[in-house]
């Protein structure tokens, strides 16, 4: 069978037709045909969040995806590629701490049942992939979005009960944050920990709205065709 | 300013950081990947701690199981330490916001594992690794650690003082994208970059990454490393992709079953006990299986979500309904930097913690759950001392020349004739170890394997890399890894020569018994091949 990989420019490779994994025709390419694909992996087992490509337009991690004929291999979006299919990281993860998605001090004796715990155990089986990073589409209107992935991160620590300042953390996320996103869902499509991170932006935004916060965008329709606000 | 470098982002390398950040050192983390993409978040059984939740337990019950396991090499006072600290290195992983699964009390929830007596492995579902490893990085993110990205490890520099005593002064790295050579100086340098299980190549559960390049690196500075002959093969990889079923799916009541349906083991023996059990089936020409079927849906879906996404994934199989094809493969890596009571090498301002280093703990059989504790027990030792160690005074490092001499490695290495495919030998290497340094070992085997080792480190030259480019070389990359794991492999072959008896992990077929007379001790191997045996 044959894929084409997005490099400097588009490359198709002829490859033996058996059922096994992107990672490892990637792999046999890199080994047999040319050692100057360039590609990032680790686990193998959908637990590092390395290996994320993008495959016929949809994000995929190379590991856990079956090849097929004809395949468009392409690097993920919204983020600088390095070269091929490796690209820089470095922002995406930096909103992370633009988010200050961590618990905010160290907590003593709280005991959290087993329905506490259940709130974000999902949530926190996410490994860092960035589909959800690359598949957004308000980064084409907003670079400085916090993005799917930390607002996740941040719900993950809001909802715990061992988190003692939540308000700051909601306060965090109103600039460039919940308020952004569109809801397309596009985030939980990709998603190979079957999080959606679009479901946990609507829980934060119902979080800030009890916090006093309010829709910016419907602040904005609800002001009168002068700008001044209407009661 | 005292500087830490800290080689490595997994577990023990960000549990050092946030100690010696503490502890008031300015700390730089340099990581060849990013930290949430190292080997520990495969990790998924647990982490041990006698905390009694779950039935009742002691500190001396986990020391007791983990000194058995270890088949008497293990410094029973590092033992001690790692499993007395236990239970406050489980509260601050509770204290740092890692999700640990809950009992009806409101208690961390806890398993048995193998050669434990007790539920003593505190768990996350069966996320445990990846859920400590992403909380312990938000964490490090919280206090401004700094952290880089896509550096790999070249060398560790020395250099000597009066006294004639050798002492760290930085590292070298080359910058993956860039592809220029750095350097870093500090008077304290962390080594926590893992083990070296993947010589056996797609014969170990493990990440692509787990080269043992600082072990490599320390090695070639003239730290000791030891034990290196000690590899455990976890009895339950699945037989296809290798990747790893929990040990908490034997834990929760899974049986080993042969062609024929029959148990034929103790599923929770220690992990030594079990990879043999499973190769002797495997040699009368029975495929094994695991089967938790009758542990039911319900308790899979809650218990072990990884293990059933995985095994449907990866062997085309869904555990309630089937059994799971398996069979033993590499894993962990007992040897490593030796190191003493304060994570200290034999290099001055040099530390080691996590897999790579060899604190004594697991001496010739890891127990289940042990590897866990020891990063969060000795990256906080090593974080501590490194941060002290640093303050005494600053280093002046003329970098340019270090600079200067390993870029000239580089471009040797690229201008390496390549008329020997290095991955094809990679292979080799990977399917002559699973086969002659694995479960089983014998003498003749070995020596004839070494001789291949020996001859491959010569024809290194050989090899090399078609790519010669300087962004994001991983051709260069995997050729350097595969280089550090050549120069270990000779090391754990020539260990699994000279120690004529079988003790744990080291099975030899033509010594089969326990030689406490000569071999109840470390193995040491010095620069020309010569092992020595100390306590």
């Amino acid at each position: 069978m044959k894929i084409k990989i997005q490099r400097e420019t588009l490359v198709e490779y002829e490859v033996e037709s058996k059922d096994r994994t992107l990672l490892e025709v990637l792999n046999e390419i890199k080994t047999t045909q040319d050692p100057s694909l360039t590609y990032s992996s680790g686990c193998r087992s959908s637990v590092c969040g390395s290996c994320s490509v993008r495959v016929n337009s949809k994000e995929v991690l190379a590991c856990a995806y079956h090849a097929k004929d004809s395949d468009l291999i392409e690097p993920m979006r919204n983020s600088e590629v390095i070269r091929d299919l490796v690209v820089n990281m470095d922002r995406a993860y930096g909103f992370n701490a633009k988010a200050k998605a961590w618990q905010s001090s160290l907590s003593q004796d709280v005991l959290l049942t087993p329905e506490d715990e259940k709130i974000n155990e999902v949530q926190s089986d996410c490994i860092l992939c960035g589909s959800c990073y690359s598949a957004c589409p308000v980064y084409a209107v907003n670079e400085e979005f916090l993005g799917p992935f930390s607002l996740t991160r941040v719900w993950r620590y809001v909802s715990d009960k061992r988190e003692e300042n939540p308000k700051d953390k909601i306060d965090t996320i109103q600039t460039n944050g919940v308020w952004d996103c569109t809801l397309c869902n596009e985030c939980t499509l990709v998603c190979p920990q079957d999080i959606s991170s679009k479901a946990d932006i609507e829980k934060l935004r119902g979080r800030s709205s009890m916090a006093g916060y309010m829709d910016p965008n419907f602040a904005n329709f609800g002001a009168g065709f002068d700008g001044s606000p209407t009661f | 300013m005292s500087r830490v470098i800290i080689v490595g982002a997994g577990g023990a390398g960000l549990v050092a950081a946030i100690n010696a950040h503490e502890n008031g050192a300015k700390v730089t983390i340099l990581t060849k990947d990013y930290p949430t993409r190292s080997q520990t978040c495969m990790a998924q059984g647990g982490i041990n701690a006698a905390l009694s939740n779950a039935g009742e337990d002691s500190v001396e019950a986990h020391i007791q199981n983990t000194l058995k396991s270890a088949h008497s090499i293990a410094d029973e006072d590092a033992v001690r330490f790692m499993c007395e600290s236990a239970p406050d290195a489980v509260r601050w992983l509770d204290s740092i916001g890692v999700p640990f699964s809950r009992t009806t009390e409101s208690k961390i929830a806890q398993r048995t594992l193998g050669g434990a007596s007790a539920p003593r492995a505190c768990y996350a579902q069966d996320y445990t690794g990846l859920k400590i490893l992403h909380t312990l990085y938000d964490r490090c993110l919280s206090l401004g650690i700094e952290i880089l990205n896509e550096k790999y490890l070249l060398e560790c520099i020395t250099d000597k003082d009066s006294n004639g005593k050798t002492y760290v002064c930085g590292v070298s790295v080359l910058d993956k994208r860039s592809g220029e050579v750095e350097v870093y100086e500090a008077r304290s340098v962390i080594m926590a970059t893992g083990g070296y299980s993947r010589i056996y190549h797609t014969h170990s559960t493990n990440a692509v990454g787990s080269s043992g390049d600082g072990i490599a690196a320390a090695l070639r500075a003239g730290a000791r490393v030891s034990d290196m002959e000690f590899v455990q093969f976890h009895p339950t990889a699945m037989k296809n992709s290798a990747i790893l079923i929990s040990e908490s799916a034997r834990g929760a009541g899974g049986y080993l079953l042969n062609s024929k349906g029959e148990r034929f083991t103790n599923e929770l023996a220690p992990r030594d006990e079990v990879a043999r059990a499973i190769d002797d089936e495997m040699l009368k020409g029975e495929d094994i299986f695991l089967d938790i079927r009758h542990l039911g849906e319900e308790f899979i879906n809650e218990e072990l979500p990884q293990e059933r996404k995985l095994a449907k994934l990866y062997e085309s199989v869904d555990p309630v309904h089937d059994l799971i094809p398996i069979k033993p493969v590499a894993h962990y890596t007992m040897g490593g930097i030796e190191v003493d009571e304060n994570s200290k090498t034999s290099i001055e301002g040099l530390y080691a913690a996590g897999e790579c280093a060899n604190h004594k703990v697991h001496g010739a059989n890891r127990l289940g759950g042990n590897s866990l504790l020891e990063l969060i027990v000795f990256g906080k030792q090593a974080g501590e001392a490194a941060a002290k160690h640093a303050k005494k005074s600053e280093i002046n490092l003329n970098k340019d020349i270090h600079v200067k001499d390993i870029n000239n490695f580089i471009i040797d290495v690229k201008n390496y004739i390549n008329e020997v495919d290095f991955y094809q030998k990679r292979e080799f290497l990977g399917d002559m170890f699973y086969l002659h340094v694995g479960i089983k070992r014998e003498k003749e085997n070995l020596e004839s394997l070494l001789k291949d080792v020996t001859k491959l480190l010569e024809n290194l030259p050989m090899m090399g890399v078609s790519d010669k480019s300087k962004i994001y070389n991983s051709n260069l990359i995997e050729f350097l890894e595969f280089k550090n794991m050549l120069e270990l492999s000779q090391l754990v072959v020539i260990g699994a020569i000279a120690r004529q008896e079988s003790r744990g992990a080291h099975f030899r077929v033509d010594k089969p018994n326990e030689n406490d007379e000569l071999f109840k001790a470390h193995s040491v191997i010095d620069k020309n091949g010569n092992v020595s045996y100390e306590d």
